[in-house]
């Protein structure tokens, strides 16, 4: 029978199949970090449990750590503390793999595992944490899974699993030029809505997905859950393997062929099929940016903001009702007709090099507006080693902006980095939720050129016509 | 995890729908790092007044419900987030089993992994249910997960159905951990088969 994806690296990884349950699917890569995690580790202390495989755990602390170096040290928040001081001590007492804080390696999970080739296409990998997704890039089937879950692994090596459907996103074509990875993503999920993938993973496909870097490919399996899937993923080729290569966890010597030999048999079958199948010209995607408090609440930045009235779905309607008004906004002005308050480039979905590169190129000799506070928070160490020298932090630092030390930060506030009631922020993100950066704070998801752009200008701009 | 047993015990009545998981747990107390202690903040803002002290007014907190293991609630009871820590609070401040009309479903499977029982009964019964605990607060009913029926001092007898997988598992106070471990030889075979296939899989130590 012909296979697509999702199904080999299913069917490879099933250890079980009990009658009338979920299967029992292997676990080849376990992420971890600092806040689902303390109840699992206690639930196994309890059961007199031991990890199954430590090595199969990559840990490291991101969601509380403060991005200003000198809270690193005095941890003013006293709970955050305590849960970066269980971590530490959970990994120490199971010989589990941990890039703590101060470690050189340090930074967002979902940036950190693919900077060391931790995870392989084929695999299947859990966190939890919903954008596990990204991983996807690599061809690997990565979700994200509760605490239970996060025990139910260390102590099995599993997961109960009921099988996905298969979903196709082929995005065809040239992207244009200010068009990114972050807005196929956006695009797919105005046109699927959030819960358009339910019950699906989504295999990204196309010429404009092939021409994406794996940085980009990242951002797109990053918000593949936004689009409601379990999963994304991506068929590994030529660029993922050369992105692996000699990575410290990568295949190494004698391996390296027989790891690709096997990875190219795992791509989807000529002529297998799809549950669903939605397609998406890569030319006809704008610079897109969000205006309510759901991913799904998205347009292509010169189109106006929708009237409520006019939208035929009842409970959509009153959805978007209540987001303008939280949001702030009104119905057929355009999001180039408000000013932001705050400039955020960051988080797992695009806290990578190339990201940085995009929001230093439309930052550079240019001066961030009055009034405006920017900050720049890299994904990982390696990638602030990188952007500083590559010069991007002076670049930055010149126009007024903030360059942090690595964190989740403001993607979901929890580390001290919050937005105040009502103001706006230009956000690489991937949640707009109502209160996701702070109680009252209005988050708008866009690129990171359009959100250095914003910088610049105090208010959104369309870039195609920005000199 | 306990085998859940047959018991009689006292059933509170909280006449709420869309109990979400905001108001079942506070977002201020989602920082903790322990598993348990979280029954004394179940329903914080309802239970507790400013300073501290009980609120004479919430359900929960009435004498009669003292020591209560069964929780009569309204409609889609759990909605809200995917968190753990609901029903963390709800089995650590002493209920075993939830009787109402619906449930959200992530808080509906959470339950069942973390030993409590959430019974789905028609509208009607669960008004029923509710009337006869309000005329007499106080009295106990039996819940029978094996033949899965609820009686009441007033004689109503009360059917439901349950997931025969879910039923096992927390009948035998096996929790997910615990059912996946009876197929730990299953595991053990695939992970050297695995590992043979592809040798370069982990890490050496
Ligand atoms: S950056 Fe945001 S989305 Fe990514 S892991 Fe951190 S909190 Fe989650």
């Amino acid at each position: 029978m012909k296979k697509t994806m999702y199904e080999k690296i299913w069917d490879a990884h099933v250890v079980h199949e009990p009658k009338g349950s979920a299967s029992i699917l292997f676990v080849d890569r376990h992420l971890m970090h600092e806040v689902t995690s303390p109840q699992a580790f206690e639930g196994l202390r309890i059961a007199n449990r031991p990890v199954r495989n430590p090595h199969s755990i990559l840990a490291t602390m991101d969601h509380c750590v403060p991005t200003k170096a000198a809270d690193r040290v005095s941890l003013p928040d006293p709970i955050g503390k305590k849960q970066i001081e269980v971590m530490a001590q959970n990994c120490a007492d199971n010989s589990i793999n941990l890039y703590d804080m101060n470690n050189a390696n340090n930074g967002v999970i979902h940036i950190v595992v693919p900077e060391h080739g931790f995870v392989h296409p084929g695999m299947v990998v859990c966190c939890g944490d919903s954008h596990t997704a990204t991983h996807g890039a690599f061809g690997a089937l990565a979700f994200g899974i509760g605490t239970s879950e996060v025990e139910h692994i260390m102590a099995t090596q599993t997961i109960q699993q009921q099988k996905s459907k298969t979903m196709l996103v082929k995005v065809d074509g040239e992207l244009s030029e200010f068009a990114t990875a972050k807005d196929i993503v956006l695009a797919i999920i105005g046109k699927i809505g959030t819960a358009g993938g339910t019950g699906y993973v989504i295999e990204f496909a196309g010429s404009a997905i092939e021409a994406l870097s794996m940085e980009g490919r990242m951002t797109v399996c990053n918000m593949a859950i936004e689009g409601g899937a379990r999963a994304g993923l991506i068929a590994p080729d030529q660029k993922t393997y050369d992105f692996l290569k000699g990575k410290e966890f990568a295949p190494q010597g004698e391996y390296w062929e027989q790891a690709v030999a096997y990875w190219e048999s795992l791509t989807t079958d000529e002529g297998a099929e799809y549950d669903a199948v939605v397609e998406l010209a890569a030319a006809d995607i704008a610079p897109q940016i969000t205006w309510g408090t759901s991913p799904e609440q998205v347009l292509p930045v010169d189109q106006a903001i929708p009237d409520p009235a006019q939208i035929e779905d009842s409970i959509k309607s009153l959805a978007a009702k209540s987001a303008l008004n939280y949001m702030g906004l009104e119905a057929g002005k355009k999001m180039t007709d408000f000013p932001v308050d705050v400039v955020f480039v960051g988080s797992c979905t695009n806290g990578r090099i190339e990201d940085f590169r995009a929001a230093a190129e439309m930052t550079k000799g240019k001066k961030v507006a009055q009034g405006v506070q920017a900050i720049a928070v890299p994904g990982s160490y390696p990638v602030k080693e990188q952007a500083e020298k590559e010069g991007l932090d002076k670049i930055f630092i010149d126009a007024g902006w903030e360059w942090r030390e690595p964190g989740c930060s403001m993607c979901l506030a929890m580390n001290g980095d919050y937005l105040q009631p009502e103001q706006r922020c230009a956000s690489t993100s991937n949640r707009n939720f109502e209160g996701r950066q702070g109680k009252g704070g209005r988050t708008h998801l866009v690129s990171p050129a359009m959100a250095a752009a914003a910088a610049v200008e105090g208010k959104f701009v369309d870039l195609r016509n920005w000199k | 995890m306990q085998p859940y047993e047959k018991h009689n015990s006292v059933a509170a009545v909280m006449n709420r729908s869309n109990v979400d998981t905001d108001q079942i747990i506070a977002k201020q107390f989602l920082k903790k790092v322990e598993r348990t202690g979280f029954g004394i903040h179940l329903f914080h803002d309802w239970r507790y007044l400013e300073d501290g002290s009980d609120n004479p007014e919430f359900e929960l907190n009435r004498p009669e419900f003292k020591g209560a293991k069964i929780l009569i609630a309204g409609d889609n009871f759990g909605c809200g987030s995917s968190r753990e820590h609901a029903p963390w609070s709800i089995a650590d401040y002493g209920f075993n089993t939830i009787i109402s009309t619906s449930y959200a479903d992530i808080f509906f499977s959470n339950c069942f992994k973390n030993g409590i029982l959430p019974i789905k009964v028609d509208a009607k019964t669960l008004q029923a249910l509710m009337d006869e605990v309000e005329a007499e607060p106080g009295i106990s009913i039996t819940i029978d997960l094996e033949n899965q029926v609820i009686n009441t001092p007033a004689g109503n007898e009360i059917t439901f159905d349950v997931d025969p997988f879910r039923k096992e598992t927390l009948s035998k106070g096996l929790d997910d951990i615990g059912w996946t471990l009876k197929f730990e030889d299953k595991i053990d075979e695939f992970e050297v088969k695995h590992k043979q296939q592809l040798p370069w899989l982990w890490p050496s130590a």
